[in-house]
């Protein structure tokens, strides 16, 4: 099983989990089994051809997936996944 | 039998070797240190390039500090030669192997038209003020220097702008503008530090030039009361030297990067969601920049909503000094920054992770082609971004000819 952190931003489609154990051998078969279990999640993440969003990047053990091999990426038990959505907000102005 | 003064130099010259100041500048650099041992009065008046200053008086204090390694080779010169064979005696009795002593001094020194540095005179109150800059090496008088004479632009007075403003106004920055079309609001005090509660509905740009001079009057906040967009972009930004930015929505985010890497400008990135902050630094072609991050932003009806989210108000605090700390970095020319490397910050938890940040060479700002098609006067169209998502329309190209 290999830990995807969730971040807050995501937290709510997931349960609230800050971070979620799922099996896989590469981040496309990570992916998928976040998907199954989260469903709303499968618009943030991919398209609708199955790539991956260029606003969303992954990363294993740090490393950005798209300089590695994307979604072919392997992953290790006890890999970390990391989820990391472009998100706007500096100051986070109120209303 | 007691000795006399001539007896004193007779033997410190029989036992320390001596090299001309053509020696001296011959060495390759970093061939030795380099050791003015005169007083203050007489340094600031001149010394030689790269040279520390440690007074005769303070050698045996400082000198570990500053040549850690006892066989390292050292030079020390004073005015005339006199001075530094018998602070090179001390050296060698502390047991420094490989001291020598430049003879005639720095008056030899500027005879042979060798090259020179003045340092930069503060003033005795800036003295004082960043007197514990000044004891870093790192930093020192030319550094701060540096600082008073650097110019760092704010895009935002607010949660992450407050703390950074603090510290680089504190740190001596010499020129502090700041970009907020916003007035002072009570919900703002949780971390707006740079606000008060009778500031309450005062123009934020005035709330912080107020506390800004309150903290140190040599600095010059240049307040610009307008919103970031893509007609004011480069006016804005030209002639500073660093950008922190705490932009909020992508449109800004977007076309601030765009025209800071066409300037060559550095930008600081923060940005924080309740007990969490990431943080990088933008650094034009020394690493990737926002659109090499984030090629497109989410559409809207995906964009993380940040508006309904709150923040704990030190979070802002804790990544808004760390782009401080980037900015005086980037200023002074030392240290490692966060080029190439994204920093998160989990206030829960107590951790910080760093994720490895790379540039896409397709980038359409800042690849190797998109340079020169800007210098040729075509930069690449990008696609360009409102009101938190990406437009459906035609991507058009921002800010024309570099």
């Amino acid at each position: 099983m290999s830990v995807v952190k969730i971040p807050t931003v995501l937290r709510p489609q997931v349960g609230g989990n800050k971070e979620v154990e799922l099996g896989g051998a590469t981040v496309a078969e990570v992916v998928e089994a976040l998907t199954v279990a989260y469903p709303s999640l499968r618009a943030q993440l991919l398209t609708e051809d199955g790539s991956l969003n260029r606003f969303v990047n992954v990363y294993v053990n740090g490393q950005d997936v798209r300089y590695l091999d994307g979604l072919a990426t392997s992953v290790a038990e006890r890999d970390e996944v990391r989820l990391l959505p472009a998100m706007a907000g500096g100051e986070l102005r109120e209303g | 039998m007691p000795k006399t003064y001539a007896d004193l130099l007779r033997e410190a010259r029989s036992q320390i070797r001596e090299v001309t100041p053509g020696d001296v500048d011959a060495l390759p650099a970093g061939g030795a240190t380099v050791i003015d041992v005169r007083e203050d009065s007489e340094w600031e008046q001149g010394h030689l390039p790269g040279a520390v200053h440690i007074s005769k008086s303070y050698v045996e204090q400082q000198i570990e500090g500053a040549v850690p390694d006892r066989d390292a080779p050292v030079v020390l010169y004073c005015a005339g030669g006199v001075r530094s064979l018998f602070a090179a005696q001390t050296l060698e009795q502390l047991g420094y192997t490989n001291v020598a002593s430049m003879s005639g001094g720095f008056q030899a020194w500027k005879s042979a038209g060798l090259p020179w540095d003045k340092p930069v005179n503060l003033t005795s109150e800036q003295k004082q003020r960043y007197s514990r800059h000044l004891l870093i090496p790192e930093v020192g008088a030319e550094g701060q220097a540096k600082l008073l004479q650097s110019k760092a632009l704010f895009i935002g007075a607010g949660g992450l702008g407050s703390p950074a403003a603090l510290y680089l106004a504190a740190a001596g920055v010499g020129t502090i503008g700041i970009v907020d079309f916003d007035v002072v609001d009570l919900s703002n005090l949780q971390r707006q530090i740079l606000h008060t509660n009778d500031r309450v509905g005062e123009r934020k740009v005035e709330s912080a030039r107020k506390t800004i001079n309150a903290l140190n009057p040599d600095v010059n906040v240049v307040t610009h009361e307008e919103m970031l967009v893509a007609d004011n972009v480069d006016r804005l930004i030209t002639g500073y030297h660093v950008i922190i930015d705490g932009t909020d929505t992508f449109e800004t985010r977007y076309l601030l990067n765009d025209a800071a890497v066409a300037k060559g400008i550095p930008v600081v990135h923060a940005s924080v969601f309740r007990f969490e902050g990431q943080l990088t630094t933008f650094i034009p072609f020394e690493g990737p920049c926002y659109r090499c991050l984030y090629p497109t932003p989410p559409p809207p009806e995906l964009a993380p909503g940040c508006s309904v989210a709150g923040v704990l108000g030190v979070v802002p605090g804790i990544m808004g000094m760390l782009q401080a700390n980037e900015a005086l970095k980037v200023l002074l020319g030392i240290g490692d920054t966060l080029a190439g490397r994204l920093l998160l910050f989990d206030a829960l938890d107590s951790t910080f992770t760093e994720l490895r940040l790379r540039r896409d060479p397709t980038c359409p700002v800042c690849s190797t082609e998109a340079i020169a098609a800007r210098a040729e006067g075509r930069p690449l169209a990008v696609p360009v971004f409102a009101g938190g998502g990406a437009t459906t329309g035609e991507p058009f190209v921002l800010g024309g000819p570099a």
